[in-house]
């Protein structure tokens, strides 16, 4: 399997999981959402980033490009462009950018381990998450946790869910918290917005509480996609089959729009908007008296 | 001379609103308003009846003597004040927001008092007959009197050119030493009391084997004169409330205003009885330091809560005092501090001026003299009336130990999320641990704490006196162009050779190592000079009284009389200095991408020109802020050598020099006298500020700047300060304040010495300055002190807007 590559290492992350946490986000995943709010994180292959209000057009790029993949605006051709970051280097004004790199195992347990003493005092942990953590590489995954759990970090992942059981298997003895994403019940539904039918996904989610594993739902609400009451009434029925610790409730913003600009892909938010802030705290409510602690934000 | 522009600007990140109606009711909301709307205006009184007694006592009497007797002369026949509706009695001049002059400190010439009256911000009205007066009869008496003359007279040209290159600041030339802190002192004893052990002392002088027994003597004389005066002026205010109640019709002020005389007769001259009285016993107290002479950061009540909470619960008990009447009445103080602007300076230090701060701190919480959690009723009293009050003045601070209670933390961090940059936050751990390193005994270290903006001292035991501020970036420019300042356009430094003759990283960091100890003696030798002149000329007999040792040793504050005697070298720019030695030791030495002769051309340049140069430097090098220990380790070697340079030398009162690293405003002079630096930096752009990264690079987020600053050894310094931005979202609700709470606890798990948070939007900031008339009421934390956005200048301005804002949505 390839080399599992790695766009972003954030630290004093407050909102995947409990307490202040390291996140490490992985780039690929299997899904497609339409709200992805991080676009970058889709293919598994690195990719050029390329931030136009910074360019100034001087053309250091454009003249060490190996495959004339630059236009006359500095913009990459993605048909040509073959993501060999020559001209990240060349560019003097960081409006080139490479996501993702291959970190070996080592490097990110040892950046991971810097904010320890955040960790301890906050309760807080190290959340792996995506793109898609949970289709990468697993002996590198395995790895990595045994490490961190070695050393008595606290392991949250942020998952989809969709991927064969037995990955979930492997991973289980390693992982504190699962932060699982729930989207749409409605199976077509699912697969119109996200590119796959749900069901795996939620036999995950059940055989995954049927192991007593600890895990916090989230739930991204768009408007015009899932907060119709249809949705929203299936999602607590099938809640009432597992025993979530906590539920997140995210609210849609476009804040990702300016991402797809510099991926030079289309962003189609027509159909989708953000709920208002009533039925939000509404929406929280519900969830509260059905009996699961709630909150509004990661 | 060419005076350079020392403000002091500490910690700032608060949105306060000064003009609202603030106050927990109607009268403390009248007295806020008078407080925070009047004009401040320059007071002559005090320089007149100052040249008044010096031409009466001045060669009858020993100095010391002098000046306990101009201070009695000036209580007897000063004007009082008694404000409508006041608790607390007393103010400096004859009301609120007047400020005295000290002329035998530094005399104002008309010049001065034009720009005082006339500039748009942080200006004090001066009326023609002020101006008739400081003409005809302050200087022609003080101009060649004052201390500031002396000082110019005294020092040397060598001093005098890296004084104007800024290389160094110089605190004494304008204000006398002070720094320090009350302790429990005056609430155990009145002036009567001292005055008896003042006469003891006396008595017990033995003329036949003390060859000092007569300097003695009249340092004695002197503070018991100084109790004099300020029996007299409780005498006058006893008085005066007496005649105003007699005429007073409203039945309830009238009970208030007998009471007032009452608490007048009791204190100054003795030790109070009740709560009321001993905030009274206070005030007088710091009516009397900072009256006798204009020393640096006014004076603080220090633990306050502490102090008061003996009395709280006594009259609580008593049924005398409830939780209101004490929070009123800690309200009435909190607008007695903030009734005194910071008096103003001269020459181009007052053009450069921009605050009427006067850093009186209060640290609430803490631990007690016996090591216990110090939080008590009061503390908790305190934090409300800061968030109530939400003024400049005083400077409302936490200490949090390891034993602080999680809700006192919680309760602090919610009113510093409010932005407007108060509480800091102090970690008393690493108080007393720097105090105990630096020779303190552990009861005197418990009950000391953090004064101005983040100076450490043993209250009530100790001078500790802020010297100046020492520009580490600008001393490895002189050390790049073999000792040359290009700026000031003067060979200042040593002559170790150019830029490209320094072969490895090694030879240039140790040729910079040489100008630093180059520069700190000649900062040291002026130093000592203008420490013997305060010593001689400007004793402070009032504040000797209440700093022990000064009357069993029978020596003056200024001269060594306190238990303690420190000199702190305040080093400034270790963020601008750790990124360009590192961005030189990268670039040039170890990757070889950039040659030493390109990096002088790109600095000469001021980068036109040098795009590659300048973008390989800002985002391709390791840089102080990002926990990376190839930049972190830079830092610590800066910091210990400096450390190594300055700890321990003597000073002339028999103590030993420290260091600080605080910046106040001086990293925006420091850096308006550089030219571009070698970490990116451009000509004339402000140096890093405290312990804070360069702005900008740190690129990941509060807990690594957090770390990297951890590694310095905090404790080796008497104070360090870091500034932490925030947009509002990432310390919204519940979590937010359990964030803030951990970052604080982790910092001072590690070590930290002080942590503040500036909570402000950036939009805010901009709307601000471009319509300050809208915002008018906008207050951020500077650097160890809030200040009203609008009277910043636009470089100060620009550069708390481009802070780094730490924000991770």
């Amino acid at each position: 399997m390839a080399q599992p590559q790695i766009f972003n290492i954030q630290k004093f992350s407050i909102h995947d999981g409990d307490g202040i946490r390291t996140t490490i986000f992985f780039k690929g995943c299997p899904l497609r959402c339409k709200w992805c709010h991080n676009p970058e994180s889709q293919r598994f292959s690195p990719e050029l980033l390329f931030y136009s209000e910074r360019c100034v057009g001087c053309g250091a790029c454009k003249a060490v490009c190996p495959h004339d993949a630059i236009n006359e605006r500095m913009e990459p051709d993605r048909t040509k462009c073959v993501n060999c970051g020559v001209c990240v280097d060349a560019c003097h004004y960081t409006a080139r950018e490479m996501a993702g790199k291959f970190i070996p195992v080592r490097e990110v347990v040892r950046i991971a381990l810097q904010d320890t003493m955040f960790y301890e005092e906050s309760g807080g942990g190290v959340t792996l998450s995506g793109g898609e953590v949970m289709v990468q590489d697993l002996d590198y995954l395995l790895d990595l946790l045994k490490q961190l759990k070695r050393r008595g970090i606290h392991v949250a992942i942020d998952t989809c869910g969709d991927v064969p059981f037995e990955r979930f298997e492997k991973v289980l003895p390693y992982v504190d918290v699962f932060l699982y994403d729930l989207k749409l019940m409605d199976s077509k539904k699912h697969e119109y917005y996200i590119g796959v039918p749900n069901e795996r996904i939620l036999e995950n989610l059940k055989k995954l509480d049927e192991r007593h594993a600890a895990i916090q739902i989230r739930i991204p609400l768009i408007e015009g996609v899932n907060c119709d009451e249809e949705n929203i009434a299936a999602t607590l029925a099938f809640l009432k089959q597992i025993h979530p610790v906590k539920v997140n409730l995210l609210p849609y913003h476009n804040t990702g729009k300016s991402k797809y600009e510099r991926l030079q892909q289309g962003y189609a938010d027509e159909e989708m908007a953000t709920p208002s802030k009533e039925w939000m705290e509404a929406t929280r409510k519900r969830f509260e008296d059905e009996g699961y602690q709630t909150k509004i934000g990661g | 001379m060419a005076e350079t522009k020392t403000t002091c600007a500490c910690a700032m990140s608060e949105l306060a609103q000064s003009g609202e109606d603030r106050g927990m009711n109607a009268r403390i909301k009248a007295l806020r308003k008078l407080s925070t709307t009047t004009q401040p205006r320059i007071d002559m009184e005090r320089a007149k009846l100052e040249t008044e007694a010096y031409k009466k006592y001045s060669g009858v009497y020993s100095i010391p003597e002098m000046r306990g007797l101009t201070l009695l002369y000036y209580f007897q026949n000063k004007t009082l004040y008694i404000g409508e509706g006041e608790l607390i009695v007393g103010e400096k001049g004859s009301a609120p927001q007047s400020a005295p002059t000290f002329p035998e400190l530094c005399c104002h010439t008309l010049e001065d008092m034009h720009v005082m009256n006339d500039r748009d911000i942080i200006s004090f009205s001066v009326t023609e007959d002020d101006l008739k007066l400081q003409e005809n009869e302050i200087i022609p008496y003080w101009e060649n009197r004052s201390v500031r003359s002396k000082i110019i007279k005294s020092v040397s040209q060598e001093w005098r050119d890296c004084y104007e290159a800024g290389i160094f600041t110089e605190f004494m030339e304008q204000r006398g030493p002070g720094h320090t802190v009350c302790s429990e002192k005056i609430y155990e004893k009145g002036f009567q009391d001292y005055k008896e052990d003042i006469q003891a002392a006396l008595n017990a002088l033995d003329y036949t084997t003390d060859p000092e027994a007569v300097k003695k003597a009249e340092e004695l004389r002197g503070m018991s004169y100084a109790c004099d005066a300020i029996m007299e002026l409780g005498r006058r205010y006893a008085e005066y409330a007496a005649e105003l109640a007699e005429k007073e019709t409203d039945p309830t002020r009238k009970a208030e205003l007998l009471q007032i005389s009452e608490n007048c007769k009791v204190v100054p001259a003795h030790k109070p009885q009740t709560y009321w009285q001993a905030i009274q016993m206070y005030w007088f107290v710091h009516l009397g330091v900072t009256t006798e002479l204009n020393p640096w950061d006014a004076y603080s009540p220090g633990r306050l809560d502490q102090h008061l909470n003996p009395f709280y619960l006594k009259d609580t008990e008593a049924g005398i005092l409830d939780d209101d009447r004490a929070l009123e009445l800690l309200e009435c103080l909190w607008i007695k501090f903030n009734n005194q602007p910071a008096p103003p300076k001269v020459g181009i230090t007052l053009k450069e001026s921009s605050t009427y701060t006067d850093f009186a701190n209060i640290n609430t919480g803490g631990i007690t003299p016996d090591g216990r959690d110090g939080v008590n009723d009061v503390s908790y009293l305190i934090l409300d009336c800061m968030d109530e009050m939400k003024l400049l003045q005083p400077s409302s601070n936490v200490q949090i130990s390891r034993k602080t209670p999680q809700r006192f933390l919680k309760r602090a961090c919610e009113i510093s999320r409010k932005g407007w940059g108060q509480p800091a936050f102090y970690n008393t751990e690493a108080i007393v641990q720097e105090l105990v390193n630096a020779g303190k005994t552990i009861d005197d270290a418990r009950k000391g704490g953090s004064s101005g903006c983040v100076e450490t001292g043993a209250w009530g035991n100790e001078a500790y006196i802020l010297t100046g501020y020492f520009n580490l970036p600008k001393i490895l420019e002189i050390t790049l162009h073999n000792g040359y300042d290009p700026v000031a356009k003067k060979q200042l430094g040593l002559k170790l050779g150019n830029a490209v003759d320094f072969k490895t990283y090694d030879e240039l960091f140790d040729a910079y190592k040489q100008q630093i100890t180059h520069f700190l003696r000649i900062k040291m030798t002026g130093n000592n000079i203008i420490e013997s002149i305060y010593a001689e000329y400007m004793p402070a007999p009032f504040l000797s009284i209440i700093t022990n040792d000064c009357i069993s040793k029978g020596k003056d504050y200024n001269a060594g009389g306190a238990r303690y005697n420190t000199n702190y070298i305040q080093g400034v720019g270790i963020g601008t200095i750790t990124d360009s030695l590192s961005a030189l030791k990268y670039h040039v030495y170890d990757k070889k991408d950039i040659s030493m002769q390109q990096m002088m051309d790109a600095l000469e340049a001021n980068f036109v020109g040098y795009d590659r140069e300048r973008n390989l430097i800002q985002h391709h090098t390791p840089f102080y802020g990002n926990d990376d220990d190839y930049a972190d380790d830079i830092m610590c070697e800066v910091f210990n050598f400096y450390h190594d340079s300055v700890t321990g030398k003597p000073n002339m009162k028999g103590g030993k020099y420290g260091i600080d690293m605080l910046p106040t405003t001086c990293h925006v002079y420091f850096g308006s006298v550089m030219m571009a630096s070698p970490d990116g930096r451009l000509a004339g752009v402000p140096v890093s500020e405290g312990i804070s990264p360069e702005k900008g690079s740190d690129t990941h987020g509060p807990t690594a700047v957090v770390k990297s600053c951890a590694k310095m050894d905090h404790l080796k310094t008497g104070g360090t300060l870091l500034n932490q931005k925030f947009t509002p979202s990432v310390v919204k609700g519940e979590e937010g304040l359990d964030h803030m709470a951990s970052l604080v606890r982790t910092y001072f798990n590690m070590d930290g010495h002080h942590i503040q948070f500036n909570v402000i939007d950036r939009e805010t900031l901009i709307a601000a300055q471009k319509n300050p008339d809208q915002y008018r009421d906008l207050i951020v934390r500077v650097a160890g002190y809030s200040d009203h956005f609008r009277n910043l200048s636009k470089e100060l301005q620009d550069e708390i807007i481009n802070r780094t804002e730490q924000s991770f949505e």
